[in-house]
């Protein structure tokens, strides 16, 4: 199992392959819908510093706040990131992200930008809420709390350990889009479809 | 009787049961799935990291996903309770379950685009109250998350596309299809509900009532009976895999009902559910006693 720590140099990421297992330790930030679409409408400065040679997390956590004020990840595995394709590729370039964390993969444009940008995309094991809350050891910020509510806010983490595939890499390899051409030819010889 | 306070409380304990304990025949099955996947690939690390996920979040009765999805409810109550009662005691513990984390606040305001922050809205959750005659009610749960609802899908027969015609093997065709379009975006290994005929509403609802069945039953028509287990085998040489990485296991059930359709209308409704099926049930006395269903 590889170790990246976070932030790092384009160097680091363009040696990671589909297939790798990583564990990630260091400052991640995340973003889902709202977040996407708010970085992409205007250059954010006050959360650019926490995207540069980052990655940014496709999660929206369940979130205890505790009575002096802090808090803690109680649930917190990876949402769909297919949604953020019309985004990603312009997110990753506009802020300089080393890569970015999700389920389900995403598109050729996605995949497009992590080949011009030096950047991954890191899979992490849908539905495993608990074992990802517990690699998650520290909230250090949020942002647009008020604005987005919980689940959408961007939030400024510390992570150890925190296990992921690449599942796409920074040389126009993508895992998803192998398994999706072959399941699909296997449907239609299922269905009788192939002429 | 309850009050309409103690019902809330009684269904607050339901929402943690589903939202942190797995039912039993999910864990089994995939378990299987783990067994039959090549040691070391990433099928078989994904489910490991699965399973040991499911056993944390029953330890510490914390949400198995952060995603806890929205509230599907079905009721069946004793003759004369109000279902305005029932479901005003429903909405009520979705919001105290929220509040204790057992829940995320899940409800967005469609028109401001704010989340309503205690988890609850006009639609969520949705509760369908039904009478029967036993002086018991019962209530089933399932926590339904957003990624593998986008997953859903739904046909209209005929369709050239799949050379699906107005029958059984149709029906089976569009299934499958729903499996194949749904990759591993829905957090497979899933479990489909479908439902042929009703309307677009009807025939949805019925699709996710499906989900409240034991993977290990048996469709009482024995026509349904193999038409499930054909498209779980062939869901499953599709080669999907857990998350969409590849392997043996993409599906873990498949559950199929049937409505009266219109002339006119044949629709087929496909709900994918994500491997943490959340499913709970309760059947409670009238004196508040409670026995654990599934």
């Amino acid at each position: 199992m590889a170790k990246l720590t976070l932030p790092c140099d384009e160097a680091t990421i363009r040696k990671l392959k589909v297939g790798d297992f990583v564990e990630l330790s260091g400052r991640v930030i995340t973003g889902r819908d709202s977040a996407h679409h708010w970085l992409i409408h205007d250059f954010r400065k006050e959360v650019a510093p926490f995207l540069k040679d980052s990655v940014i997390y496709h999660v929206g956590p369940v979130v205890k706040k505790h009575e002096d004020g802090h808090y803690t990840f109680v649930a917190a595995g990876p949402t769909t990131s297919a949604r953020e394709e019309p985004y990603q590729a312009d997110v990753i370039g506009k802020y300089g992200l080393r890569g970015v964390i999700g389920k389900g993969g995403m598109g050729t444009k996605t995949l497009e930008g992590l080949k011009k940008y030096g950047a991954v995309y890191l899979h992490a094991v849908g539905g495993t809420a608990q074992v990802l809350a517990e690699a998650i050891k520290e909230v250090q910020q949020v942002f647009q709390l008020a604005e987005f509510g919980v689940p959408e806010a961007l939030w400024v983490i510390r992570v150890e350990n925190f296990p992921v595939v690449v599942t796409m890499d920074s040389h126009g390899n993508s895992l998803h889009a192998e398994v999706e051409k072959s399941s699909k030819a296997k449907l239609e010889q299922l269905l009788g479809l192939t002429s | 009787m309850l009050t309409r306070e103690q019902w809330t409380e009684k269904f607050v304990e339901v929402i943690a049961h589903a939202s942190s304990q797995l039912p039993p025949d999910v864990l089994e099955a995939l378990k299987r799935g783990r067994d039959a996947e090549e040691p070391g690939s990433l099928a078989a690390k994904a489910l490991d990291s699965i399973l040991t996920n499911v056993e944390m979040a029953k330890g510490n009765w914390q949400p198995i996903c952060q995603d806890t999805g929205t509230p599907l409810v079905w009721i069946h109550h004793p003759v004369g309770m109000s279902t305005r009662m029932l479901t005003a005691a429903f909405e009520e513990a979705v919001r105290q379950a929220t509040a204790k984390q057992l829940l995320r606040p899940n409800a967005v305001d469609t028109l401001t685009d704010k989340n309503t922050g205690h988890g609850q809205g006009p639609g969520i959750p949705t509760v369908h109250c039904e009478e029967w005659d036993s002086p018991d009610a019962e209530v089933r749960v399932i926590l339904k998350g957003g990624g593998c609802e986008n997953c859903g899908a739904q046909y209209s027969l005929p369709n050239a596309k799949l050379k699906a015609d107005r029958n059984l093997d149709g029906v089976r065709r569009c299934i499958l299809d729903a499996i194949a379009q749904a990759q591993g975006k829905g957090c497979a290994p899933g479990i489909i509900g479908a439902c042929f005929g009703g309307d677009r509403g009807s025939g949805f609802v019925e699709s996710k009532r499906q989900l409240l069945r034991r993977l290990d039953d048996h469709n009482p028509v024995p026509e349904l009976d193999t038409m499930e287990r054909d498209v779980l085998d062939q869901g499953n040489q599709l080669g999907i895999g857990p998350m969409g990485f590849g392997g043996k296991t993409t599906v873990l059930g498949v559950k199929v009902g049937n409505l009266a359709r219109l002339p006119a209308s044949y629709f087929v409704s496909v709900s994918y559910m994500c491997w943490a099926n959340r499913r709970a049930g309760a059947r409670i006395t009238p004196k508040g006693e409670v026995q654990w269903l599934n």
